[in-house]
């Protein structure tokens, strides 16, 4: 067990916890948008900035990838974590102004849009987290979308922009996406989602819509199950 | 040597000089981009299918670097110095003449598919500003009135 203290608050936690989860498990709240516990971290948003003491130094670091350590004093909410945090909330503010989402955040901490960050207009609502692309890699397995360019023009993706072909429609990019960037548009019998259109299956015992039929026939193919199984739906099962 | 025929089957021929390894991806994108002067897009996908990597993750890295053309570019590479001693030299200028007497925007490719305008930054030799690179040859000290008998004579070679 490592020992530290957060917001004066003494706490001890097994080795290799990062601050923020050691923070959360005890009742200290740090404002996140792309830590989610089902893919690896980026450390993209770096909205859940911190203060850590060690020694005689303090510096600012994410607490979503920061190891604790024996013996730092974290602070998670004095003045210059905040003007940090501010900080970030107008930059993402700026990149997404249609976002409401970080409209939202930036509202709880007081922040306005800066006029000197000139609000982008064409990012929608994409920070860039990768949380799509790690989710679509390391959870589903297709990888159907990636990151495209560099800079100023990178963007999330299906290559080409086109139709990918491996996607299997199941909507785990826009269900992990913190602000809602991604369109997924799911009528009775498809689904629409990275511009293509998947038909929807229905339950061999309720006649219900679903799931995606693509969807079905890799689960099927990857784990070994019999389509049929994979026919009925969580309910009826 | 015995000429591969489509693109699938040269892109197989270069990624297995490569030795089929994933680490070496950039090196054989520059190859396949060697060949055809950019990456066509079935080329891509052979690369992902021979080295077993996400098509998604390959257009990361293709996209990534502006070394890497996905789209067809001419026959010869027009490259305009836009680093800070060409700059100071004036290079703005010869990208406007280029510009006027391929009759293209930088990144076009001119109808004939001789040229393709890009313009880079700094190409490592300053010393010689301005600078424009045509078909990996350096042209020190240029002057726009030259530009007209370099095209040509280009356009010549064929
Ligand atoms: S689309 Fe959403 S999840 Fe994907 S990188 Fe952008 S913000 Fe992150
Ligand atoms: S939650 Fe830590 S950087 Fe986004």
């Amino acid at each position: 067990m490592v020992n530290f203290i957060i917001d004066g608050k003494k706490i001890s936690a097994e080795k290799g916890t990062m601050v923020l989860e050691a923070a959360r498990a005890n009742g200290i709240d740090i404002p996140t948008l792309c830590a989610h516990e089902a893919v690896s971290r980026s450390g993209a948003c770096r909205l859940c900035v911190v203060e850590m003491k060690k020694g005689k130094r303090a510096k600012i670091v994410t607490s979503c990838l920061y190891p604790v350590e024996e013996g730092i004093i974290i602070e998670t909410k004095n003045e210059r974590v905040m003007n940090v945090r501010r900080l970030v909330l107008q930059l993402l503010m700026a990149r997404c102004p249609e976002s409401d989402v970080i409209r939202d955040l930036a509202s709880q901490l007081g922040v306005d849009a800066q006029p000197r960050f000139a609000a982008d207009e064409d990012k929608s609502k994409c920070i860039l987290c990768r949380s799509c692309v790690r989710v679509c890699e390391e959870v589903v397995g297709v990888s159907a979308i990636g990151f495209s360019c560099r800079g100023a023009d990178k963007a999330v993706s299906t290559p080409f922009n086109e139709d990918s072909a491996v996607c299997i429609g199941c909507g785990a990019c826009a269900f992990i996406c913190p602000t809602g960037h991604i369109e997924m548009e799911t009528t009775e019998e498809t689904r629409k989602i990275w511009g293509r259109t998947f038909k929807m299956k229905t339950c061999d015992v309720c006649g219900r819509y679903f799931a995606p039929e693509d969807q079905l026939k890799y689960i099927s193919k990857k784990t070994g199950v019999p389509l049929k199984e994979l026919a009925v739906c969580t309910n009826c099962r | 040597m015995k000429k591969a025929t489509t693109t699938e089957a040269k892109t197989k021929e270069i990624v297995k000089k490569h030795g089929r390894d994933k680490s070496g991806l950039i090196a054989i994108l520059q190859d396949i981009q060697e060949e055809y002067n950019y990456l066509p897009k079935e080329a891509l996908s052979a690369v992902g299918n021979e080295l077993e990597v996400p098509l998604s993750r390959i257009y990361e890295v293709a996209t990534f670097y502006n070394t890497f053309s996905l789209n067809p570019r001419g026959r010869y590479l027009v490259e305009v110095c836009a680093g800070t001693a060409c700059h100071v030299q004036g290079a703005f200028n010869l990208k406007d003449r280029l510009q006027r007497d391929l009759e293209i925007d930088c990144g076009q490719t001119t109808k004939d598919n001789m040229f393709t305008l890009e313009e880079v930054r700094c190409l490592g030799c300053c010393s010689l500003a301005p600078v424009v690179r045509i078909g990996g040859n350096i042209h020190p000290y240029l002057t726009q009135n030259e530009i007209p008998g370099i095209l040509r004579n280009y356009r010549k070679q064929g």
